[in-house]
């Protein structure tokens, strides 16, 4: 993985001693909170329902373990309810004394989040984070967020090229941008490197997806204006084949016509892919216009040089493994059958958690953060240490944070999985269920978050308990289930085959149920917004909406097919009928989105 | 060599800013379409400091019209942006009424280096050091 230079190191110290001069002007009162909301935001300091909330940056998802080992002891000395006064708080959408804390939470644009560490504290974090070269810089706030792309980079069998060099680039370039740093709204940038899209680009205010041309040339087809939230959108492609190095110049081209002309007069119409909307073909004639400037008058200064690629590029070599492939093939298979026949539980794993590996000495394998009586991608500070460990000895001291909100270890030698299995088994992270429907997605909720209208996680628990038999799991088979608590979707229902939303009517607590919606995957097809199936359901129907659904395609499933595509062939009618049976609490009746 | 931002308290440029040769830009207008013939300064606004029309304005001024004169940052203008708006291309910048002025020069010096060209500073990091 990228490693930083002396340059990289001081910067990411000089935003932390600016971070402690703003918080310590905060705490003196020179610095008004009005003022002061943007720097902390684009720092990663929200204020919460209880508490503050840290996003530490991830970027592109990777992560160290002496970086893992930085969150685990952030989380047990710093993510502290009881450091809260929790007294006043709003407490209508919240079950406060069960919610955790001294853990971290990974998120789907692969984030670390803290829910309990007090603002007054948030300096001698922020310099705990530096000297891992962690930081919380643009992962909130009206500017370019951290960049995302696909868990499995740099090792996928379809890849048609490593996006993370591109993507360490784009970071570089985007981190502290003079002009874009104060934008109508946040603005996500997805890359994708490979055949099938795992970094649901189609979803981004800007989606790259990296391709060849006929005469072999790397480059990107770009998409713009993609997103979810109230007004659930698929990016347009503005440029079906844009050179590599060019990237940065055109970014700058898209960023300044959105920073000029995105609306700034309403806060839910601000996003670019309004912009987009409203502007059609005029948008994309701004972008091409203002590139041909960028190229022709200012003499394009971001082209991106072989060079720079070159040397980027060499800090995503694969470690050297000491793999030997020509004795090792037989010897793997054997071991692998035998472990396998002996015990299903083993077999599962390296079914759904272990996925193949451009070495074909090596795998990518997933520690599952998806079982009971834990949210979704909470990671407590003994989980976070173990995980380190595991990384050290199976995956050459690195992970990553999946968009699913999991770790996967990307260097695992075939012959050690039997070893990681049982490891991974001993702390539970080896839930053979990725990909499955308890591998959902869940946002954290009316519980942690002040936007939400609902909560998130004990729909996600009940559910968890429900879906608990292995032999049940398998049998539904590939599944996407998330789970939003309001129409800001971070838990990115729209894109789930079974989509929950939280909503509040009167006061109360209420879900709407999406169906067919698509991350843009190839199990899932090409992106799209589900379908609402009718009014919302109460909390405690929930689960049963889900059972009555998943009843209904297997009992209209031909063989081996999937959920979605079931749901494709015989529509949303079945569907609906069966979870309308199921309902007993009916909602004022709304209109619905 | 970089020019400095010069800072200046609220209100001390009023008289000034009617004088001729300077030219106000409006928030929303396109600095391209300006006539800055005989234009030694031009001011650009922040109508609250969270707009951030004005860093692009800025950068067009100075980077693709090769404006040479004045760019003066006015309205609401904090001293925790002063780094940015010298990098966009602002050459003056008069605060808000209540920010440190003593502070804002303290804080124009926070960081060694960055990584992406800018109005001033043109090339990236990447092409401006060897690697």
């Amino acid at each position: 993985m990228y490693q930083y230079s002396d340059f990289d190191r001081q910067f990411v110290q000089q935003r932390a001693a600016q971070f402690r001069d703003q918080l310590d002007r905060r705490f003196a009162g020179t610095l008004l909170e009005d003022d002061f909301k943007p720097l902390r935001l684009q720092n990663g300091w929200y204020v919460q329902r209880f508490a503050p909330m840290l996003r530490v940056a991830v970027p592109y998802g990777e992560i160290a373990s002496n970086q893992l080992r930085v969150l685990a002891k952030i989380a047990r000395d710093f993510d502290h309810k009881e450091d809260n006064d929790i007294s006043n708080a709003v407490v209508a959408l919240a079950d406060v004394p069960s919610l955790p804390d001294r853990c971290a939470h990974f998120t789907t644009r692969s984030n670390v989040q803290y829910n309990w560490i007090p603002l007054n504290r948030a300096a001698d974090v922020m310099d705990l984070l530096a000297s891992v070269n962690m930081h919380g810089i643009q992962t909130s706030g009206n500017c370019i967020r951290n960049i995302t792309t696909d868990a499995l980079a740099g090792i996928a069998v379809d890849e048609v090229a490593d996006p993370r060099p591109f993507a360490e680039i784009m970071r570089q370039w985007s981190t502290l941008h003079p002009e874009f740093a104060f934008l109508p709204r946040k603005f996500k940038i997805a890359i994708t490197g490979a055949r099938e899209d795992r970094a649901a680009s189609a979803w981004h205010d800007v989606g790259l997806r990296l391709l060849r041309n006929v005469d072999g040339d790397l480059g990107f087809q770009v998409r713009v204006g993609g997103g979810m939230g109230r007004t659930p959108i698929i990016g347009s492609v503005i440029r079906e084949f844009l050179p590599w190095n060019q990237v940065l110049n055109y970014l700058e081209a898209i960023v300044r016509a959105y920073n000029r002309f995105g609306r700034r007069d309403n806060k839910y119409k601000a996003r670019i892919k309004i912009l987009v909307k409203a502007e059609g073909q005029a948008f994309s004639d701004q972008v091409e216009a203002e590139y041909q400037d960028i190229l022709t008058i200012d003499g394009a200064p971001h082209t991106i040089t072989q060079t720079e690629l070159d040397r980027v590029s060499a800090f995503f070599a694969a470690p050297d493994l000491n793999c030997d492939r020509k004795s090792a093939d037989a010897k793997i298979a054997h071991i692998l059958k035998a472990a396998a026949e002996d015990d299903v539980e083993f077999s599962r794993w390296l079914t759904q958690n272990v996925k193949p590996h451009q070495n074909p000495d090596l795998r990518a394998v997933t520690l599952s953060f998806k079982r009971l009586g834990s949210a979704p991608g909470d990671a407590n500070a003994e989980q976070l240490e173990r995980a380190a460990d595991l990384a050290d000895r199976f995956s050459a001291g690195e992970a990553r944070v999946t968009h699913e909100q999991n770790l996967l270890l990307p260097w695992v030698r075939c012959d050690q999985l039997p070893e990681l299995w049982r490891e991974a088994r001993r702390l539970g992270l080896a839930k053979p269920n990725i990909g499955l429907l308890s591998d959902m997605i869940a946002c954290p909720g009316g519980d942690f978050c002040d936007l939400a209208n609902a909560r998130s996680l004990p729909i996600a628990n009940t559910l968890m308990a429900r879906y608990q038999d292995l032999d049940e799991l398998h049998d539904l088979g590939e599944i996407d289930l998330h789970i939003s608590g309001c129409i800001n979707s971070c838990g990115h229902h729209h894109s789930g085959h079974i989509g929950v939303l939280g909503v509040d009517k009167d006061g109360q607590e209420w879900y709407q149920i999406t169906l067919g919606g698509s991350d843009g995957s190839r199990l899932s097809g090409e992106a799209v917004p589900g379908k609402v199936i009718g009014p919302s359901f109460a909390a405690a129907e929930v689960a049963d909406v889900v059972e009555a659904l998943l009843d209904t395609y297997r009992s209209h499933r031909d063989e081996r097919e999937t959920f979605i595509n079931t749901f494709k062939r015989v529509g949303v009618d079945p569907f609906k009928t069966a979870a309308n049976a199921v309902r007993v609490a009916t909602a004022r009746p709304t209109t619905t989105a | 060599m970089t020019q400095q931002l010069q800072l200046f308290p609220a209100g001390s440029l009023d008289a000034e800013s009617q004088a001729a040769g300077t030219l106000a830009i409006a928030n929303d207008a396109d600095p391209r379409e300006a006539d800055l013939s005989g234009v030694h300064t031009v001011t650009l606004n922040f109508p609250g400091f969270s707009d951030g029309r004005a860093f692009s304005q800025a950068f067009l001024l100075r980077r693709r019209l090769g404006f040479a004169g004045n760019i003066r940052a006015t309205g609401d203008v904090l001293i925790d942006q002063l780094q940015q708006m010298q990098r966009s291309g602002f050459s003056q910048a008069v605060l808000r009424a209540d920010q440190s002025l003593i502070h804002g020069q303290q804080l124009l010096n926070q960081y060694s280096g960055f990584y992406q060209g800018d109005a001033v500073a043109i090339q990236p990091r990447f092409a401006a050091v060897p690697a």
